[in-house]
């Protein structure tokens, strides 16, 4: 989902920048809040950090014959919401653009939307959709990572459908010519994102269920409910 | 345990479809980043010339795999950390209670 450096035209680069930084800083103002007053997430805050580090760097094979890497958001989207996540994702990007040539400081706007922004909104939404309905919480976490990660991908398709129109077929039609680039080759990783983070979750049910529910993540019944399944 | 299976075997049938893959003619593994790079240079025709340039490019694949593992290393060493050390915290939770009874 890196847009290369330069890759964008300067006006969409501006207008990505204009969207995301907003968020980005509130982010950073809810996080710097959350720490003062409750020292006690700071490590789960770490670990979801951690966790798009580690998951974003790594490159792995696709049924399409290229290569593409998960994002990671989907524990910290679940766990904090898209506001604070937008800040990590933000902090790993800028390491990719400046250390490794990936992505780039000039689209650092537009990664950051798709990658910080608009893919943990989904997975937010998901994880509290699937909740309401009851659904096992393992399986929400599975399905908020999973499509956090894939619709990344449909909005950096969308992000370069804008700025890249084809001549005959307009942005839709580049729309597609993206997507053929992306979608179908993320499905794997995202399955595979989805799984590991789920696993992720059952280690934090066992180990520090409380701030689950103080963060209000999960409620106590289904926290104990849990735990008797796995006992 | 159950879960570590699943996910065990989820990763299990990725492995299996890279090979499978792999096995069926070539293939470039190429990023998707970069493919999508080409294709806006197949949307334009050509004529969008990128109006910037990395800061700093690694000089050689093999450093940026190194920059890679540093960045996946990190981030390793604090989830196990954290995790670790709430194992530590939970178990000496559960050894206080006991005691106390």
């Amino acid at each position: 989902m890196h847009i290369m450096e330069g890759f964008l035209p300067l006006q969409w680069c501006v207008f990505w920048f204009a969207l995301s930084l907003p968020v980005v800083a509130y982010g950073a103002y809810k996080m710097s809040k959350m720490m003062k007053a409750n020292r006690e997430i700071l490590p789960l805050l770490a670990v979801s950090g951690a966790f798009i580090f580690v998951l974003s760097s790594l490159k792995m094979p696709s049924v399409t014959g290229s290569c593409s890497h998960p994002t990671g958001t989907g524990m910290g989207a679940v766990l904090f919401g898209p506001w604070m996540t937008s800040v990590m994702s933000m902090i790993v990007l800028i390491y990719q653009a400046i250390f490794i040539a990936h992505g780039g400081l000039t689209t650092l706007g537009a990664n950051t939307f798709s990658m910080g922004i608009a893919g943990p909104i989904v997975g937010y939404l998901v994880y509290k959709g699937s909740m309401k309905y009851g659904i096992n919480m393992y399986i929400a976490v599975f399905l908020a990572a999973l499509l956090a990660d894939w619709s990344t991908y449909i909005v950096t398709s969308i992000q370069l459908a804008l700025a890249f129109p084809a001549a005959s077929g307009g942005v839709l039609a580049s729309f597609e010519a993206f997507l053929a680039v992306f979608a179908i080759t993320q499905i794997p990783l995202a399955i595979v994102e989805g799984a590991v983070t789920a696993l992720m979750f059952k280690y934090i049910v066992q180990l520090r269920s409380d701030v689950l529910v103080k963060l209000d993540v999960a409620s106590p019944s289904i926290i104990n409910k849990l735990k008797e399944m796995s006992a | 345990m159950k879960m570590e299976l699943i996910v065990a075997a989820i990763l299990v049938v990725f492995i299996g479809a890279f090979a499978y893959v792999s096995s069926t003619g070539n293939h470039e593994w190429s990023g998707a980043d970069v493919q999508a790079g080409n294709t806006i240079d197949k949307l334009t025709g050509g004529t969008y010339q990128p109006w910037a340039n990395s800061i700093w490019t690694p000089p050689s694949g093999e450093i940026e795999s190194l920059l890679f593992a540093l960045q996946a290393a990190f981030g390793s060493l604090i989830i196990g950390y954290f995790l670790g050390y709430y194992r530590g915290l939970a178990k000496a939770r559960d050894a206080a209670t006991s005691e106390e009874q």
